[in-house]
């Protein structure tokens, strides 16, 4: 088992035919089950074309209803990205991983409303995010294939290269992962930690969970007050930022002190309260983890 | 992006808020006959820098006449202006406003922000306006009101209305407040702004409603759809390594240490900075070099490093998935040779070919430290740093002195070419052509329209701030 996605998955890629969109199509398809999962792709001027024997089609819905796809990833440019992610909502797939970064605020904030008042199904991994990957099963998104072994461990973090650092560590020490999931560091996304930990620990592969945060928000803390009340597997923790300036963006979009609120040290004041183990040493993750694991 | 109150201002008249009125100024003699042509018998002299605070400061003054406007000009155009959000060096001030003056009842606080819960965007308000307002939110928050403004309707009638009601506007002007409230939302809403401030908000002895101060920032990932905004980008008012650091589409921010890093990705390069302090170190700055980091890149990164003075020595941090160690090591080979290096050098790498990567750094016979985790290499990084004459490392130590000269150099040399560089586009373009619509070509996982955007209204804030001085 895993969480939302494995090697049953059928991913079509919206903007495959783009230099990064290319180039992250190959490297998925040649990890694990990806000749299988990966069999569409999406761009209206090239219909009827083909990226490499994928067949690539007009709309979503057509490459839905040709192939039989249940989740897009997106790797379409910043203006565009937000009504991609609309139309593959619209064709009612089951999961958008939206990887593109730089999308305005406002076109999220759009697209998500719709979304919620139209009470669509699909659920929405990022956007700004490396993408989620099941071990030995199948890789949607940026993330290196090769750091990662199948195992207990899930991961969820907002940063891209501090999951991979995670992953690292536990691979090196022997853990492998259930699933690893980035939720993406963009202020207005889909999923948040809360409802990476709800599937998590949902899932019977999984035995435990790092959950990795960063400045600004304040979803590490409805994340971790939720687990305290119903998470039945131990959750391990580290926040970065702790030496962020206030007001200053930290390289993502979301990650701001602003308004006294949203420090690393808040969060891991609560996580700590909430039963969350936490390191201040990120090189200690997956150390951390292997303490707590039954 | 940041502007200054009375850009925001401009904007917000745009949408029907009224203001009192005002001119920009670059200098006494402008201040002056702003005075004059604005009339009357009192006026306010404003500095224009983008930190806040600046009242406390000394940096906003009532002149009661055409000399005193003099006055108050002379001692506040080129002053230091140091308030809470400066930093104790403070922020020159460059720009005055000269508004008339205003007739103040009562003093109320109106702020914008997306909220991250809600995916809306929040309007608080409050009727404890001028003051600071994190601090009325931390003891009086029954005294901020808040409502969510839904995307479909934006900021309805009812809304405005009610939240005006709530901070003390009496029957008679509410009418008023609603169009401030909804000219605001539409114009926080239709410029793709991140924040809107207006602290305080006056009702007037007359029953108007007037946003006496204003202060809006800019999501920086729409600003490729607002070209006049962009235009009123002003550099003078941001961190110059930033700026250049932005030219390679470096993400780079300053900070009071001095150990520099370089790090691939926002998460792992704030977990560095977090794992130097752990051990004893002071970051110097935060940087991301991104994903597709190539040697010009990380040659460039080392560059805005170094003309910190200062950094003492120099962490690299990389995590290689997509991006190869093999191909980093070459870059930090080639950025070391080529800028002197004099500093301690620690490198951890990790992931796809990181043997090949050491083995690059080894063969290059520079001095540079290796490390197997972040840790190790917070570690030794602070390490060369506690004790200079015992640090194990005398080649490192050798060489630091003709390394003094080559980062003064390079730190004149970008501050010259920063300058004259300006200069010469702003003598060269007219400035009607200089906010010409740049060409827009991005790409996920890239922010070359913010590039090109930020080279247009760094001409035209050239051209401007010529025409000013003179």
């Amino acid at each position: 088992m895993s969480i939302l996605v494995n090697k049953n998955t059928r991913v079509v890629t919206q903007g495959i035919t783009g230099k990064t969109g290319m180039f992250h199509t190959q490297t998925s398809r040649a990890y694990a089950s990806g000749q299988s999962c990966y069999v569409a792709g999406v761009n209206p001027k090239k219909a009827g074309e083909n990226f490499e024997g994928i067949p690539i089609f007009g709309s979503v819905r057509e490459a839905k209803e040709k192939t039989g796809v249940n989740t897009s990833v997106i790797y379409v440019p910043p203006p565009r990205a937000a009504a991609a992610i609309w139309e593959a909502v619209e064709a009612d797939l089951d999961l958008v991983i939206c990887i593109t970064e730089g999308i305005p605020v406002r076109d999220m904030i759009e697209v998500r409303d719709r979304m919620r008042s139209q009470k669509r199904k699909t659920l929405l991994l990022g956007p700004n995010c490396p993408g989620a990957i099941t071990p030995d099963e199948v890789k949607i998104g940026i993330m290196p294939g090769h750091i990662h072994r199948k195992g207990p461990v899930g991961v969820v973090s907002r940063s891209g290269t501090l999951t991979y650092e995670a992953v690292g560590q536990l691979t090196e020490i022997g853990l492998g992962q259930s699933s690893a999931v980035g939720i993406g560091g963009d202020p207005v996304n889909g999923l948040k930690h809360i409802d990476v930990l709800k599937l998590f620990n949902d899932d019977p592969a999984t035995e435990a969970v790092i959950m990795i945060g960063e400045i600004g928000g304040s979803d590490e803390e409805t994340a971790a007050q939720w687990a305290k009340e119903n998470m039945k597997k131990p959750v391990v923790g580290f926040i970065a930022g702790v030496t962020a300036p206030a007001g200053k963006r930290m390289g993502h979009a979301g990650a701001i002190i602003s308004g006294g609120k949203g420090t690393a040290a808040e969060k891991l004041a609560v996580m700590e309260e909430c039963g969350i183990k936490v390191t201040r040493n990120p090189a200690e993750m997956g150390k951390l983890l292997k303490s707590v694991l039954r | 992006m940041k502007i200054h109150e009375y850009q925001a201002k401009e904007i917000l008249r745009r949408y029907g808020v009224a203001t009192p009125r005002g001119i920009a100024c670059f200098s006494v003699g402008e201040a002056v006959a702003a005075a004059r042509k604005l009339g009357g018998q009192v006026w306010v002299v404003k500095a224009q820098i983008h930190a806040g605070g600046r009242g406390k400061g000394g940096g906003v003054k009532v002149a009661k006449s055409p000399d005193e406007v003099r006055e108050w000009s002379s001692k506040i155009l080129g002053m230091q202006l140091k308030t809470h959000q400066t930093g104790p060096q403070g922020q020159k001030v460059r720009r005055l406003l000269i508004e008339e003056g205003a007739d103040i009842r009562k003093e109320l606080y109106v702020g914008l922000v997306v909220d991250r819960g809600t995916q809306e965007v929040a309007v608080m308000a409050s009727s404890e306006g001028g003051m600071d307002i994190e601090e009325v939110a931390a003891r009086t928050p029954q005294k901020i009101h808040k409502v969510f403004v839904d995307p479909k309707t934006g900021l309805t009638d009812a809304q405005a209305d009610d939240l005006a009601r709530k901070i003390g506007i009496p029957d008679a002007s509410v009418p008023k407040a609603r169009i401030a409230l909804g000219g605001l939302y539409r114009a926080f809403w239709e410029t793709d702004a991140s924040l809107a401030e207006i602290n305080p908000l006056i009702l007037t002895g007359s029953g108007d409603v007037i946003a006496l101060d204003a202060k809006m920032n800019f999501d920086d990932n729409a600003l490729y759809r607002h070209e006049d905004i962009v235009a009123m980008r002003d550099f003078d008012e941001e961190d110059p390594a930033e700026i250049e650091a932005s030219k390679y589409g470096l993400s780079y921010i300053s900070l009071d240490g001095n150990i520099g890093c370089l790090v691939n990705g926002a998460g792992l390069a704030m977990a560095t900075m977090d794992t130097i302090k752990l051990f004893g170190g002071e970051p110097a700055n935060f940087l991301d070099v991104g994903g597709g980091a190539s040697a010009e890149k990380v040659t460039a990164a080392f560059k805005i490093m170094l003309a910190n003075k200062k950094v003492k020595a120099i962490l690299v941090n990389i995590f290689g998935g997509i991006m190869k160690c093999d191909t980093i090591a070459t870059g930090v080979v080639e950025a070391a040779r080529q800028v002197k290096l004099g500093v301690p050098l620690v490198v951890r790498m990790k992931g796809t070919n990181e043997d090949l990567g050491r083995q690059i750094l080894k063969d290059s016979g520079l001095p540079i430290i290796s490390a197997d985790n972040m840790a190790d290499a917070a570690k030794k990084v602070a390490a060369t740093l506690k004790k200079p004459k015992a640090a194990a490392k005398p080649k490192a130590a050798g060489k630091a002195k003709p390394a003094k000269k080559a980062k003064a150099k390079v730190a004149k040399k970008a501050k010259a070419a920063k300058k004259t560089k300006a200069v010469k586009k702003a003598a060269k373009k007219p400035m009607a052509k200089a906010g010409t619509k740049p060409k827009v070509k991005s790409r996920a996982k890239a922010k070359p329209a913010r590039k090109t955007a930020r080279k247009a209204a760094k001409k035209k804030s050239a051209a401007k701030s010529g025409k000013g001085r003179k």
